[in-house]
């Protein structure tokens, strides 16, 4: 094969793979444009003949999709936001810090790795339902305080903080919660933001512990609304592609925007194999 | 305050929470599936009783179990050799010097991976229309005949795992792309210079160096398919006729829909050991592999 050739059928199956990976994306963007009753003209159209956003006025006024939508930003955020916190102090204490029964106890933390959390939703929701936290945001929010993913991923990156300079603050007088707010924190900045973003977007996407737990419409978040429209009105294609673009394109542009921190977060965790 | 102290202090919060919300549910999980724990119980708790392993025994003489995991075996021995070999070739085309544009086919290509799994499904729900699907319209343009892809027993499961290995291959696609960048480029020239061709590079280079990756990849994708379920939940509903109820479908479904906790509990059970030991199979082999 001449090297022009190699290198335009390189080049062409990655514009191929490119297209299938987009083309379902796409399709959903322009049909949630199209008419009610639209996309199923024959043979089916790719594009709105005029564009409508009336799909998306449905959708907020009558089908509550606003609601679902504040819904999953809530939970999203509030699951960020606090697990982060959790996991960066047990990341940074695991990573750094000398205490009795260290190691033992961080191989625990990988062993949970291992464990999918199916097995424990049952007596989850059991335990819960006294607490109050069934049909509440708190029952998505608070057993995702911390996780042990985030652990590892917290500590495999402070281990790289060098130990020198721990103990310059403490030959300084510094007390150890001062340390870490101070000097780790500041450094652990880059996996802040990969922890973030992973947790968010686990959070927004996360559907079957969601669909458990919250049993009212009111506290549904957007997969949950998204999947009871789907089974309500599933023959109205324009309706349920409007849906999917309002869930699908907060997480995207979220990626586009720090996708580098994303991809780093992906190869650092999955080194632990 | 001393070290150690202070070490207790940044843990406790997510000690208490891993352990309150997942450690004891854990453990509550075999003990839940020992009880006959069902709306009764849940009503009223001195309804409960214990029953040994009868709840394991009935689920194995139940054919609605053995289907579920049929379908679940059958979705992830088709699914994850799929998946690892799309996202291998995706991996070596962005790897290939000759490739344009590296960084943003990447972007595109991960995409899917980012995206909500019920929203998409919903998209590849009305993709797979027989009727009005562009799925079918792209075959017909090849000559094919439409496919009932949602609505015969025998193609809806093949449905969901194209779907699937649309959403996921871009995860291990990344992972694999690292791996490949992390093998010398000295062995490749090693190579040329004995004029070894392309495939022989790639048998006796790549894929040897490639290997404790490929086998990484493949533990974590065969984890994660058993978990198969808002797939078939949003996409088939379990139909037609049960065919692409899956083990966590069961096990949903007895839970929350009948609420038969202590016999859902024995299925989630069930599937988290048969997981252990397939994992822990592939751990093996792929040691011993390593080792000749």
């Amino acid at each position: 094969m001449t090297p022009r050739l190699a290198k335009a059928l390189i080049n062409g199956l990655l514009i191929g793979g490119a297209i299938v990976a987009l083309f379902p994306m796409l399709w959903m963007v322009s049909v949630s444009l199209m008419q009610p009753g639209e996309a199923s003209n024959l043979p089916p159209p790719l594009l709105p003949a005029q564009a409508t956003l009336h799909n998306y006025r449905e959708l907020f006024l009558r089908a509550g999709m606003g609601r679902y939508w504040l819904n999953s930003l809530l939970v999203s955020s509030a699951t960020t936001v606090l697990s982060l916190a959790f996991n960066l102090m047990a990341g940074y204490a695991f990573a750094k810090l000398r205490f009795a029964g260290r190691d033992a106890l961080f191989k625990g933390v990988v062993g949970m790795l291992a464990v999918p959390a199916q097995v424990a939703m049952l007596p989850l929701f059991l335990l819960l339902k006294p607490m109050g936290l069934v049909n509440h945001y708190g029952g998505v929010i608070v057993p995702a305080l911390a996780s042990a993913f985030g652990i590892f991923l917290v500590r495999q990156y402070a281990r790289g903080i060098p130990d020198e300079l721990l103990e310059a603050a403490r030959i300084d007088g510094a007390g150890e919660l001062r340390i870490f707010v101070r000097i780790v924190l500041p450094l652990l900045k880059p996996i802040m933001v990969t922890l973030s973003i992973y947790t968010f977007l686990t959070a927004w996407n996360d559907f079957m512990w969601p669909l458990i737990v919250l049993t009212g419409q009111d506290h549904y978040t957007l997969p949950l609304g998204l999947a009871s429209l789907a089974r309500e009105h599933a023959t109205d294609t324009e309706l349920m592609m409007a849906g999917s673009v309002v869930t699908v394109v907060p997480v995207l542009l979220l990626f586009l925007a720090l996708q580098r921190y994303y991809l780093e977060g992906l190869l650092l965790g999955s080194v632990k194999g | 305050m001393s070290r150690q102290h202070a070490a207790w202090l940044l843990l406790a919060p997510a000690a208490v929470v891993l352990g309150v919300f997942f450690l004891l549910p854990v453990a509550g999980a075999f003990a839940l599936s020992l009880t006959d724990y069902d709306l009764y119980a849940l009503a009223d708790v001195h309804n409960l009783r214990f029953v040994a392993l009868n709840n394991y025994w009935a689920l194995l003489h139940r054919p609605l179990f053995w289907a579920a995991l049929g379908h679940t075996v059958y979705f992830v021995a088709v699914g994850v050799p799929l998946s690892m070999l799309v996202s291998l070739c995706a991996a070596l085309l962005l790897h290939s010097p000759l490739a344009r544009c590296k960084s943003l086919f990447r972007t595109l290509l991960f995409a899917p991976v980012v995206t909500t799994v019920v929203a998409v499904a919903v998209v590849w729900r009305y993709l797979f229309n027989t009727k009005y699907g562009l799925v079918n319209e792209v075959l017909a343009s090849a000559g094919i005949h439409p496919i009932d892809w949602l609505g015969e027993p025998h193609w809806a499961m093949p449905a969901i795992i194209l779907f699937a290995v649309w959403k996921n291959f871009g995860y291990n696609m990344i992972i694999l792309l690292a791996g490949l960048q992390a093998i010398p480029a000295e062995l490749y020239e090693a190579a040329r210079i004995d004029g070894a061709s392309a495939w022989r590079q790639f048998r006796h280079i790549t894929l040897p160096m490639l290997a404790p990756t490929l086998l990484m990849v493949g533990i974590l994708t065969v984890c994660g398919y058993f978990q198969l379920f808002a797939e078939p939940y949003v996409i088939t509903e379990g139909g037609p006729l049960q065919s692409t109820v899956s083990v966590l479908y069961l096990m949903y479904d007895e839970g929350f829909t009948w609420w038969n906790l202590g016999s859902a509990s024995a299925i989630a059970f069930l599937l988290f050991v048969i997981m252990f030991a397939v994992t822990e199979l592939m751990l093996r082999i792929g040691r011993k592999e390593a080792g000749t």
